[in-house]
């Protein structure tokens, strides 16, 4: 018999597929997991919808959890439910340390350009607040490019969604 | 079909199509920013044909990919606009870009409104990340509407926006190209 929180902390071991030092816990998409005996369903909120990397977090979640022993249903809810506000305080923590800014805020009516431009994003390397928006798009869909001028060093900047 | 499938068909074949013809700045774009930016808005849009090839084919009973690969090419409901394959006019690019962000926000605005919770949320959804794709079309929007070209590009792609049952020859091109790989292996499933 398979627990909830066994789920959970299988779910904690998967990295995100395109930024590895966060889990897809840490990063907010798993919306609930219920387990009646042994069927646990997952309830999945998507990043960005044109993200690659859905199906390969999707096929992650269902290997793990059939690895307890359960059958997995995964179930993917395309709404506005996840925002980069879910990302948890351990994962923005993680995403800082490795590199990636973590998101601003969500505001609300989204954000602007303005905003963008303005240097009050913090490189992740030496902390600065003098930093240019380079690119509002990057590697991957969830990411910009910036640049900070104390370090002279380019960093990504998770976008605020 | 009702008129609400035929709406998530338009928008589909409009982001599917435009996220094509986007992509194909990939390599060459006259800056590298842009070769990043047209390929992640290409990749959004692309989701978001899906989403919502998704929620016509539950009602329609087939599957995404049934619907955007396997019509013909007049079958489509995307607009005139986004057919046009305008590689290597970069004026043009960007004027299509900006007349088409402007009226799918619109569009998206109004199914945000919708008294179904899974359209609202999913319009809802797509609206954030479009955030973005306006923001650049707006940015560029600035820095060429000054310029005799761009605004000539403006005024001849305009009245394209709404012709969506007439087709040019360029979307039947287009759809030899999309449609290549999967019409060459019956069914293959990916």
């Amino acid at each position: 018999m398979v627990t909830e929180e066994q789920v959970w902390n299988a779910l904690a071991e998967i990295p995100d597929p395109e930024i590895p030092v966060i889990s897809l816990v840490d990063l907010g998409v798993i919306r609930s997991v219920d387990v009646s005996r042994d069927q646990v369903r997952v309830e999945f909120t998507p990043t960005f919808l044109g993200c690659p990397a859905l199906e390969v977090m999707r096929d992650a979640m269902a290997a793990r959890i059939s690895a307890l022993g359960a059958d997995a249903q995964i179930e993917v809810i395309s709404d506005d439910s996840w925002s980069t506000d879910r990302i948890t305080p351990e994962g923005r923590e993680k995403l800082r340390a490795g590199g990636f800014a973590p998101p601003a805020p969500r505001e609300v009516g989204g954000p602007k350009l303005v905003q963008l431009q303005s240097n009050a994003f913090r490189c992740p390397y030496c902390g600065s607040q003098d930093t240019t928006l380079e690119n509002i798009f990057g590697p991957t869909p969830c990411r910009s490019v910036r640049y900070c001028r104390s370090c002279r060093q380019p960093f990504e900047q998770f976008k605020t969604i | 079909m009702t008129d609400q499938v035929q709406k998530f068909l338009e928008i589909a074949d409009d982001e599917l199509i435009l996220g094509w013809r986007n992509s194909e700045w990939t390599g060459i774009a006259p800056l590298l920013e842009e070769d990043v930016a047209f390929s992640s808005i290409a990749q959004n849009e692309i989701g978001h044909a899906r989403a919502w090839y998704e929620l016509a084919a539950r009602e329609l009973g087939t599957t995404a990919d049934e619907l955007a690969f396997d019509r013909r090419p007049e079958e489509y409901r995307c607009s005139r606009l986004v057919e046009l394959r305008l590689v290597p006019d970069w004026a043009a690019t960007i004027a299509r870009h900006h007349l088409y962000e402007t009226a799918d926000e619109a569009r998206i605005a109004a199914l945000k409104q919708s008294d179904d919770p899974e359209i609202a949320g999913l319009a809802a959804k797509i609206d954030r990340e479009e955030a973005y794709h306006r923001m650049h079309a707006q940015m560029w929007f600035e820095r060429l509407q000054d310029e005799p070209r761009f605004q000539a590009a403006l005024e001849e792609l305009r009245p394209l926006l709404d012709v969506r049952d007439e087709h040019t020859p360029e979307l039947a091109e287009l759809w030899e190209e999309m449609t290549m790989v999967r019409r060459s292996v019956a069914g293959a499933t990916w």
